[in-house]
């Protein structure tokens, strides 16, 4: 006994710095392979509101470049609106409408790690939930993963976990959109059969498959092609419309038919 | 003078964090260097003071600057770890020396406190992009991360501990 307890007394940094080590190691690893920490995420009350204060502060240099944006998104909507040959006076009615859409803005932004999270100020107050799809004025930005009451984490597109369904613009054909980590301008999309005509400059917008996003959001253009080792497949690389590295308004769209959507998928593997 | 010096790791500690979460971390030079600053804590830690402490000084350290960034708990296994192989650093650096009561960081050679600083970023940002980038496939990548946010690191580390540096006698 005595001995041990000298043992102990001897070696209690080394102890204390394996036990440290195994706790940080542990929320790494277990992190890599399953869902990200409920405990480190920018996401939390404290965190979130220091963000916010430094976005309040430094949102004021960009105010002149964000009117242009949203001026120039508005110009596009307006032409899109006076196109079309529906009446301005029609009600929309809520009952029919499968989106809703909710506006917010980036607190956080990283694009330089692997795996990259976006913190943005509307929370699950706001009416946000895990999986809704986020975008920009230009493009997709990501999938909401963690909320709190107040703020939302963001899976960004520039995360290696991260797969999004896709497709070239005027065709049916899809594929994944993935990350390799490399260069926060380009994201890659995979599985396009070989048969497909492809030509730089073509445009990549989000594919009907997944109930988050919903069809044809712009993505990005095709930079470069090449089969994958298997010749039969397309392997990518995608320059992305939205500058990954300048973000600031963002909507977070919410999918109404998404529960029926799933119990009806979890149906049929049931069975 | 013990007060002293606890209300100065504090300060340290607090500025520190908030400098590396609100300044360095949106630095983005050439795109991906985000140099880490707060190495700066273990360089000027005293060495005197309670080891357990300071790993656990470290461990909160790294866990704060991980909650900010999403990074999972990589700071915290890179600073708990070049925490725990400090005294290991200081010996090859310093010599035994080191351990006598009357050493001090500011009495030692500057090409001694260079490779300290140095020893300390590379260890620690070798873990660092390691674990975050999580394959030996990727080895090279990990090996131009580590030198060029490395040698950043190292400048504006230097450029810090010669702007608030220890008052010599």
């Amino acid at each position: 006994m005595q001995q041990i307890v000298n043992f102990i007394i001897r070696y209690k940094n080394a102890l204390l710095y394996v036990g440290l080590l195994a706790i940080a190691l542990g929320f790494t690893i277990q992190s890599h392979s399953y869902h990200h920490s409920k405990f480190f995420n920018s996401s939390s009350w404290i965190s979130g509101s220091l963000y916010q204060i430094s976005t309040d502060i430094s949102s004021y240099f960009t105010l002149r470049t964000e009117n242009k944006i949203l001026l120039d998104e508005n110009k596009r909507l307006r032409y899109i609106l006076f196109n079309t040959n529906r009446s301005d006076s029609t009600a929309i009615d809520t009952a029919q409408v499968n989106y809703a859409i909710i506006s917010g803005s980036v607190i956080k932004n990283n694009f330089n790690s692997p795996r990259n999270y976006i913190t943005i100020n509307k929370g699950a107050k706001h009416g946000i939930r895990q999986d809704m799809g986020v975008i920009t004025s230009q493009g997709i930005l990501g999938i909401v993963e963690d909320t709190s009451s107040k703020f939302a984490m963001v899976q960004s597109i520039l995360n290696t976990k991260s797969n999004i369904n896709a497709k070239i613009q005027n065709t049916n054909f899809f594929g994944s959109l993935i990350w390799d980590g490399k260069s926060y301008t380009t994201v890659q999309l995979i599985d396009i059969p070989r048969l497909v005509p492809l030509k730089v400059g073509d445009t990549i917008v989000t594919g009907a498959m997944s109930s988050i996003f919903p069809e044809n959001i712009p993505i990005g253009t095709i930079k470069a092609f090449d089969l994958n080792t298997s010749q039969s497949f397309y392997q990518i690389d995608v320059t992305l419309f939205n500058n990954m590295a300048d973000i600031k308004s963002i909507y977070v769209i919410s999918n109404k038919d998404k529960a029926e959507i799933l119990e009806l998928q979890s149906r049929i593997t049931d069975e | 003078m013990n007060r002293n010096t606890n209300l100065i790791n504090i300060l340290r500690f607090v500025l520190l964090a908030m400098a590396q979460i609100f300044v360095f971390n949106n630095f983005n030079f050439f795109g991906f260097i985000n140099p880490m600053i707060y190495v700066l804590f273990l360089y000027w830690y005293p060495i005197k003071e309670n080891k357990a402490i300071f790993i656990l000084l470290s461990f909160l350290l790294g866990l704060t600057i991980d909650i900010f960034s999403d990074t999972l708990a990589i700071h915290t296994t890179a600073t708990v770890s070049i925490a725990y192989f400090r005294p290991t650093i200081m010996r090859f650096c310093f010599g035994v020396n080191y351990e006598f009561q009357s050493f001090k960081l500011s009495n030692t050679t500057r090409a001694q406190q260079i490779t300290f600083l140095a020893l300390l970023i590379i260890v620690h940002h070798l873990i660092f992009f390691m674990l975050e980038i999580f394959s030996f496939a990727n080895f090279l990548l990990i090996l131009k991360k580590v030198f060029a946010v490395g040698s950043i690191s190292f400048v504006l580390c230097l450029l810090f501990s010669s702007l608030f540096s220890v008052r010599r006698p």
